[in-house]
């Protein structure tokens, strides 16, 4: 089990207990005073620093806030030039291509950790389960140009096309079929996290106590049959953690959507077309932003939206998951 | 597989539904139907799990091919070459990521370790080490670009400049809660036993920690490390806001400093032959990196449950 896909499910549950603490058992000698306030002080260093990004973020980006007010979450005017900015099209680009990469990972994830976990006998699991590790361990940045020159050009010769002629008359599989767009960009995606919701859920699959399962197959029930109606049910709580946590790492993924996105800040129905996302939009134009102050407070507006996001949906997946381990006695 | 003999046995032994008491509610359901759907679900899942193989086969069997051409000598020895000239290499950037990685494996590690220490030994139920885990799991899922841009902020705007060392610290940044995370995990594993009999021996908490815990998680405590020094190898948004990039010599990190992943992304952006052909030569180098360390901490973990 890679060890930081399974730190992220341990995260909330805290899976091992602590040992007791020994403070008040001996005299402390001078060395652990020392000692303590040493790796508390490391401690606070880390509590302070999410503090600091969010200060940061806000302090630097203060001159946008105070020049577009709200109007910024639902302009889509980019205008470096005439000094306009709005987030309305990288919103809802980041929305789009995580919402395309969640409902293909979620099913998939799903039926990869079911096949890992009851249907493949124990070698070609480990084999299958090494493969996705992998998958989960290749950089961002090598999806980006597996994407732009090999997967993009492949889905616009064979796959696009055929979408067209037959979901064409669809509004959202109008358009070109470059294969530079906000589906290929969502597709990829949900390659990059497909890894991570199986890995989560097939460790909550086998938390289910055999006996339960053991016992819907005695009474003559499928595979399928165990899966859906105990497995499943079981570890339900747990599941929507792991999407939570896939939603979070999706949403703020960079490299890879910038290469396959087309970069186009304009708001389009077809997922054919070219767009953006907060993160692709932040990696672009950073460096020609790097000299104006408004364009660039602009683009920490952006991260700082970005931030507050992925916030959000780490702390409420900590939390759910929390409770949810609580409820099962631990172990997540 | 078992829970097929179990299922057929279950079959023979209780469709005759009769006897005293049993309605005909109880009567099996008809089976061909749910058969049929469990075979669908069963051939779909495994083509799924198939197909999670062939996507890996393809990205590296690409990454392997493009990159090996790009692969010689002057690749690691000369400087990269102007736009669209041949031959040139990247010696700069790779001596730019090892010396940015380094510095931030340098940072990051000790400051994540004793925040691990604490959260295990010294403070677990202390006031902060609730919030502390949940900071540290925050961070862990806070995106690497929030992190650059973090850092530019608060080291290259002020210091007036992109520099390396700002590149470092985002990386050491992104390293920290994973190092932390794994370290606790790792110290709590080891059992109370060797500390109470370290204790009872009268040696100070401290030297407990360093010269038992320590010794005994080591091997945990170094997968943790080497995972964490993987995951920041490949990261290319943090250093673009930080360290940037530099066709020239890595002459200290004060300025922007040369760095394989952004050079990646920029020659890859461009329209001249010859630099997409370093960047995939670049991609080769650090996939290589990437999965070679994750693959011998699997082995080393392996080794050491046996």
């Amino acid at each position: 089990m890679c060890a930081s896909l399974c730190a992220y499910t341990k995260a909330a549950g805290h899976g091992v207990t602590p040992p007791p603490e020994y403070s008040g058992a001996a005299p402390q000698s001078g060395g652990d005073v020392v000692f303590k306030i040493l790796t508390g002080g490391c401690t606070v260093v880390v509590l302070v620093l999410i503090g600091a990004i969010f200060y940061e973020l806000l302090a630097n980006s203060w001159l946008s806030i105070k020049t577009f007010g709200w109007r910024f979450l639902v302009s889509s005017d980019w205008d470096a030039v005439r000094s306009r900015f709005g987030a309305a099209s990288s919103i809802y680009g980041t929305l789009v291509c995580t919402a395309i990469a969640m409902l293909l990972a979620v099913p998939v994830g799903l039926v990869t950790a079911l096949f890992l976990v009851e249907l493949a006998p124990p070698r070609i699991s480990r084999l299958v389960g090494t493969g996705v590790e992998l998958l989960a361990a290749i950089p961002s940045i090598i999806y980006g140009m597996w994407g732009l020159f090999v997967f993009a050009p492949f889905l616009s010769n064979y796959v696009y096309p055929g979408l067209q002629s037959g979901l064409g008359f669809l509004p959202l599989f109008d358009g070109p079929t470059t294969g530079i767009g906000m589906l290929t960009a969502g597709i990829i995606l949900a390659i990059m996290i497909l890894p991570f919701i199986t890995a989560v859920t097939r460790d909550v699959f086998m938390m289910v106590p055999p006996a339960l399962r053991e016992s819907a197959f005695g009474m003559g029930a499928t595979t399928w049959e165990v899966t859906r109606k105990v497995t499943m049910r079981y570890g339900f709580k747990g599941i929507i953690g792991a999407t939570l946590l896939g939603l979070g790492r999706a949403i703020g993924e960079t490299m890879a959507v910038t290469f396959v996105i087309g970069n186009a800040h304009r708001i389009r129905i077809s997922l054919l077309e070219n767009g953006n996302t907060i993160t692709s939009t932040l990696a672009n134009e950073f460096q020609e932003a790097a000299a104006e102050p408004l364009f660039r407070a602009a683009l920490i507006e952006l991260g700082l939206i970005l931030f507050v996001l992925t916030f959000v949906i780490q702390a409420l997946a900590q939390l759910w998951l929390r409770r949810v381990s609580r409820g099962m006695g631990g172990g997540l | 597989m078992t829970t097929d003999k179990v299922r057929k046995r279950q079959g023979d032994t209780v469709t005759p539904a009769e006897g005293p008491g049993r309605g005909p509610g109880l009567r099996p359901r008809p089976r061909t139907g749910r058969k049929a759907c469990d075979l669908a679900v069963k051939i779909l899942s495994g083509f799924f799990a198939l197909l999670a193989l062939f996507l890996l086969a393809w990205i590296l069997s690409t990454v392997i091919r493009r990159g090996a051409i790009a692969l010689n000598w002057e690749f690691f020895t000369e400087l990269p070459p102007v736009a669209g000239a041949e031959g040139g290499g990247l010696s700069n950037a790779i001596i730019g990521t090892l010396l940015i990685t380094a510095l931030a494996a340098l940072m990051g590690v000790p400051i994540g370790m004793m925040t691990g220490v604490y959260l295990a030994e010294f403070g677990a139920h202390s006031r902060i080490a609730a919030p502390a885990r949940f900071v540290i799991n925050v961070l862990m899922g806070t995106p690497s670009i929030i992190v650059g841009v973090f850092v530019y902020t608060f080291l290259v705007l002020p210091f007036g400049g992109f520099s390396g060392y700002a590149g470092a610290v985002a990386l050491a940044i992104l390293m920290l809660p994973v190092v932390a995370r794994t370290s606790e995990d790792m110290l709590t594993l080891v059992p109370n036993t060797l500390r109470e009999s370290a204790l009872a021996l009268g040696a100070p908490r401290w030297k407990v920690t360093l010269g038992v815990i320590f010794r005994a998680a080591r091997s945990g405590l170094i997968t943790g490390v080497i995972l964490a020094v993987a995951r920041i190898a490949g990261e290319t948004a943090p250093l673009l806001f930080t360290a940037l990039n530099s066709p020239w010599e890595v002459d200290g990190l004060g300025q922007p400093t040369a760095n394989l992943t952004v050079t990646i992304f920029q020659y890859a952006m461009s329209p001249y032959d010859n630099w997409q052909q370093i960047a995939w030569g670049a991609s080769l180098l650090i996939t290589v990196f990437v999965l070679v360390v994750m693959l011998s901490t699997r082995f080393l973990l392996r080794t050491r449950s046996r």
